[in-house]
């Protein structure tokens, strides 16, 4: 619907149809879910789901930062050139995870420092060129904003119950507050880095299961594959002739 | 004489404790596209490591020159992870077009890992650690070095034991990059036991 708004352009769009509000929320949260569907971004949700804050922390920002850059993008769409689109998309994006970055540094210093380089690393996370490249460049701003939304929550979802499921069982706490009883001693292992790898190996597996091994799969993270990329196309610059 | 000893004691702390302590994908989760995505074979391993080690240590050099002499005197400190990301930008697109025209052979061996490199969060993140924790050029050498290498030292090893599991006989839901996942636990675990090898 929105794509009719920009008169001016419109021989230029592509004749697909945005999707409507309901299949893209339902898209973001479940069908296609970052994390859990399309395994992207897994640097950040092995790092910071040691506690449950800073899933939570981590997933909102970059939520906000999805929901921003794809909004400006997709008025973008028309403008920026093909050839330069991929840097102009990370400009962009950069951006937004800058003005992030301050406004977690003013506002909730004891969450920056806990996420640390994961904050600036938003920028190389998957999801946002994978979003900007997939939804944004070819839909209207409306829908590439609730598209990003969509997507940012279903990540923030995911990153929380890992988080979530970490911190009780490896800290015995959960936002800092006992959760366990006496009796139960820690599993330590899981808020160490290899618990990180373990406690996301055993989502996958339960994915896995549940969908029939149609999941992941070698889509997954291979999304950085050489074979098939879809979150560093062919070339940077747009350069490849 | 004894001033030497203690720089280089500092470059040889320094390298092993980003080799080995500190590693880039096992302990600090950067790079996992390519740590779970390229292991499948140890040659692509290996090519995918080498590619980024190098890029790592351009990027990382530039990116101190430009904060040092273009950013902090300008007060412009904030631009850092947008400065950064363009550099990286810029390096892999000008080896890509330099390797193809002028070196053929390494641009087929690496080419196909460069504009990968761009997306990948370990060649941001060792820039912004080094100016996090203030290093000067000499350091940001070493460090840098140290890291590519660990980076490149995990993907080669991961991927033995990748090429291991292909062969055994795993349940379907485990397949892929969930059992990859199962693998890089017990790798990580291992490379856990170094942790504490230096006091900080």
């Amino acid at each position: 619907m929105s794509t009719q708004a920009e008169v001016p352009f419109t021989f230029v769009l592509p004749k697909e149809k945005a999707p409507k509000p309901k299949a893209i929320v339902i898209a973001g949260l479940v069908k296609e879910n970052p994390t859990l569907k399309m395994v992207l971004g897994c640097c950040p949700t092995l790092a910071v789901t040691t506690a449950a804050p800073n899933g939570l922390g981590l997933g909102l920002a970059t939520a906000l930062v999805l929901t921003m850059s794809n909004f400006v993008i997709s008025l973008l769409r028309n403008v920026i050139p093909d050839k330069v689109r991929i840097p102009s998309y990370i400009v962009i994006i950069a951006g937004f995870v800058t003005i992030i970055m301050y406004v977690l540094k003013a506002y909730f210093p004891a969450l920056d420092k806990s996420l640390g380089i994961y904050i600036p690393l938003i920028v190389a996370n998957c999801i946002l060129l994978a979003r900007a490249e997939m939804f944004a460049s070819k839909f209207g701003p409306f829908s590439s904003a609730l598209d990003g939304l969509a997507m940012g929550i279903g990540f923030t979802i995911a990153l929380f119950s890992i988080a979530t499921v970490r911190e009780i069982l490896g800290n015995g706490t959960w936002f800092g507050i006992p959760m366990t009883p006496h009796f139960f001693s820690p599993a330590v292992l899981l808020i160490l880095p290899p618990g990180g790898f373990l406690a996301f190996g055993i989502v996958m597996v339960i994915m896995n299961y549940l969908t029939r091994g149609k999941v992941g799969g070698d889509v997954a993270c291979a999304t950085c594959n050489p074979e098939n990329s879809h979150c560093a196309p062919d070339s940077i610059l747009g350069g490849k002739a | 004489m004894n001033e030497l000893g203690t720089i280089v004691g500092q470059i040889i702390i320094t390298m092993l404790s980003a080799i080995l302590v500190e590693n880039l994908v096992l302990s600090r989760f950067l790079g996992m596209c390519p740590f779970l995505g390229v292991t499948q074979k140890t040659s692509t391993a290996a090519g995918m490591g080498v590619a980024v080690a190098a890029v790592l240590m351009i990027v990382a050099a530039l990116a101190w020159i430009v904060n040092v002499t273009l950013l902090v005197p300008n007060n412009l400190e904030f631009l850092q992870t947008m400065s950064y990301i363009l550099i990286i930008a810029a390096v892999v697109q000008f080896l890509e077009t330099v390797l193809r025209k002028f070196i053929p052979p390494l641009y087929k061996a690496l080419g196909i890992y460069l504009p990968l490199i761009t997306t990948n969060c370990a060649v941001l993140g060792i820039p912004l650690i080094n100016t996090q924790r203030g290093y000067d050029f000499g350091m940001t050498l070493v460090y840098t070095l140290g890291a590519g290498l660990g980076f490149a030292m995990a993907l080669v090893l991961f991927s033995g034991v990748r090429e291991r599991m292909a062969k055994s006989d795993i349940p379907a839901s485990l397949q892929g990059v969930s059992g990859a996942l199962f693998a890089a636990t017990l790798v990580s675990m291992s490379f856990f036991g170094f942790q504490g090898l230096f006091a900080k």
